[in-house]
């Protein structure tokens, strides 16, 4: 098992330093952001001065060696937009995404994998079927069409949610949350349920998918020819053999979800890492957008390293990689 | 003596987009405590749709549509969904052909175990899996107690088909219906495990039905034969008869294509032919187009010949002239 992690964490370094690389070439491509940046007002000398202060001048690789030299100190930059170091504008920006993935994917997961059991255990019955028609409604209709309805329905229509924003915030077991008061749930429960529909439905189709073919398994008629209920057949048996592919997905899924709820973000207003992604984008914030990918990068890292080990609980044929 | 169970006129069907198709077709027998009975039929002849029947557990689009299958004088038949689950494991067991599917590749042995017996029996996980143990050491398992916390892939084929007969017998049964256990596994093994089986019988009077394709695995094991073809059964007798004096034709076709009873170097004789679909089966008798002693009588219902004891269903039966 360590022999395993640290294998994988040695890959990992490897792919981060080569996603850098890419990252850092590919945004150097985008454009100059002095152009956007400076008045065009502005004299030569001011230009000048600044493209200095931002190293613009160095050649490329040199200005790659600077960018590692620094993150290897764990500075990541100066925002050129804000003007503040990178590192604390994207931690104030995470606990809201944070809070807004969490909800939505445990929405996906306690909705989304319970319907797709009872789809895929009666699949021929009314329930099932009405079930697998929203669970395609729910990730072929847009995202932020989806979004603009809830907003319609709920906030103007009946208004009985915001419509957008970030709720009262306390600081709770050291994080900056708004999910200990009413009114911070009451703004993140629209935009949470937005987020999440696209994932309920994968997670009810990939539930259901993997019970239909379980259900016809020789080990279910063999344990219904033990006598045991169809309550322990399929929660004592076939859940642990399903949720090999649920654990994967979700682990894939909260990493897209936590890089890019921007879509959400935009719709509701709601001031996370999307929002601030997109912004940095348009800014053309060179250090945010290549700190942020990066970022993106390590997590998905982690995420998958965690989704193996997992992954290696549920299904006792696999073994990990380094192990005897 | 009262049989531990009798099944009669038992009738399956499946309905199929091309058709009815009757798999089990008016099925009647009857196994005495501690005896085995042998099920023999080629493959797709309804052996295994006859368990799963008596265990009420065919799949959709099948379903039992006659016939009655009595346990300590219980028509399983006549029970609820609740009370029939309470029945299997419990009166009734099977196990599977092949061991590699039949055990849950995820749950350790013990585990599966220890399920099986909580679900006839409120006992501590403890004590479940003391059963459990015990249970391993009665199909012959050494080291039973470590055994119990590998995994299905950790064991071999032959291990794994002792597991699932000991996860069968866990509630001493008085019926364990066996269906091809022995099929996917090599000869000693198979000899082995035969072995375990009939000492089982005779030690616990579990009365068991051993199906099988084979003539020669139930030559050796089964107290009683009953030969099935396109879902009936053709003629059925104590093992040693059957054996010695086929009546049916197509039981001798069965007994002349089993190597161990062929001279060798000489071709092995099939029986002509292969199992009719059974949604277009000749009329009269089912084997008539595969049968050497076919006659335009047999294409009328073949009577019940032979003797109380050992009978078969054929116009022209051998023996006879
Ligand atoms: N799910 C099913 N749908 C339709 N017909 C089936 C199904 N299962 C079994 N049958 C029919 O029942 C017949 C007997 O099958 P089976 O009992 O498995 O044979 P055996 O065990 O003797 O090899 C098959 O030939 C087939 O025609
Ligand atoms: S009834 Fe006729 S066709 Fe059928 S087995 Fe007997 S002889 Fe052969
Ligand atoms: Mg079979």
């Amino acid at each position: 098992m360590i022999a395993f992690i640290l294998q994988r964490l040695m890959q990992s370094v490897l792919v981060v330093f080569a996603m850098s690389v890419i990252v850092f070439v590919g945004v150097y491509a985008i454009g100059n952001p002095i152009d956007v940046l400076i008045d065009p007002g502005a004299t030569q000398s001011i230009r000048d001065a600044l493209i200095e202060r931002y190293g613009l001048d160095q050649p490329l690789w040199r200005q790659y060696f600077t960018f590692v030299t620094n993150v290897a100190q764990g500075d990541l930059g100066r925002s050129m937009v804000y003007n503040v170091p990178v590192t604390s504008l994207i931690f104030s920006r995470l606990p809201a995404t944070l809070e807004l993935v969490f909800v939505a994917m445990f929405l996906a997961t306690a909705l989304g994998v319970p319907l797709g059991i009872w789809a895929g255990y009666k699949p021929d019955s009314f329930s099932s079927k009405a079930i697998m028609a929203l669970s395609i409604l729910g990730f072929s209709v847009p995202t932020f069409w989806i979004g603009m309805l809830l907003i319609m329905g709920f906030a103007v229509n009946l208004g009985w949610l915001p419509s957008g924003g970030r709720g009262l915030v306390a600081e709770f077991l050291g994080f900056r949350t708004s999910l200990t008061s009413a009114e911070g749930w009451s703004h993140v429960l629209l935009p949470a349920i937005n987020l999440s529909l696209f994932k309920m439905g994968l997670m009810i189709r990939l539930t259901r998918a993997g019970m239909v073919e379980a259900m016809r398994a020789d080990y279910v008629k063999f344990a219904r020819a033990q006598g045991l209920s169809e309550r322990e057949v399929v929660f004592g048996h076939v859940l642990r053999n399903i949720s090999i592919p649920i654990v994967t997905v979700f682990g894939l899924e909260l990493g897209s979800t936590l890089a890019f709820a921007v879509v959400t973000e935009s719709v509701f207003n709601w001031p996370g890492v999307g929002k601030l992604i997109i912004d940095s984008i348009l800014q053309l914030d060179r250090p945010v957008m290549v700190s942020y990918l990066v970022m993106v990068v390590i997590l998905f890292v982690l995420i998958n390293l965690v989704v193996d080990i997992v992954y290696a609980r549920l299904d006792p044929r696999v073994r990990l990689k380094g192990e005897e | 003596m009262s049989a531990a169970i009798e099944v009669a006129g038992l009738t399956t069907q499946f309905e199929t987009r091309a058709g009815i198709v009757t798999a089990v077709n008016d099925v009647s027998f009857s196994v005495g405590r501690g005896r085995i009975l042998g099920l023999v039929g080629e493959s797709g002849s309804g052996k295994s749709v006859t368990g799963f029947s008596i265990l009420g557990l065919v799949d959709p689009p099948g379903r039992v549509s006659g016939g009655q299958v009595l346990v300590a004088g219980t028509d399983l038949r006549g029970l609820t969904p609740e009370a029939m689950r309470k029945m299997r494991g419990k009166a009734v067991s099977m196990v599977f052909q092949d061991p590699m599917m039949t055990l849950n590749p995820v749950l350790r042995v013990g585990d599966q175990m220890a399920r099986a017996v909580r679900a006839h029996d409120r006992v501590s996980t403890r004590a479940a899996w003391d059963r459990a143990r015990a249970a391993l050491e009665v199909v012959g398992i050494p080291a039973a107690a470590e055994r119990l916390h590998a995994y299905p892939h950790q064991l071999s084929g032959g291990m794994r088909q002792r597991v699932a007969i000991a996860i069968a017998i866990l509630h001493q049964p008085a019926v364990l219906i066996a269906d091809e256990p022995t099929t996917a596994l090599d000869v000693s093994i198979q000899g082995q495990i035969l072995a375990e089986v009939r000492r089982l019988a005779d030690d616990t009077g579990t009365a068991i039905v051993w199906i099988t394709h084979d003539l020669a695995v139930v030559s050796s094991l089964a107290d009683d034969i009953c030969v099935m073809y396109a879902g009936r059964i053709v003629e059925r007798g104590p093992a040693e008869a059957v054996i010695a004096r086929p009546l049916h034709p197509y039981t001798r076709g069965l007994m002349d294509s089993v190597p161990a009873r062929h001279e060798p170097g000489k071709p092995l004789p099939q029986i002509p032919g292969s199992t009719p679909s059974l949604l277009n089966l000749p009329s009269g008798c089912p084997f008539r187009n595969r049968c050497p002693r076919a006659s335009d009588l047999c294409t009328t219902d073949p009577p019940e010949v032979g003797t109380a004891t050992h009978s078969a269903r054929c116009h022209h039966p051998l023996g006879d002239a």
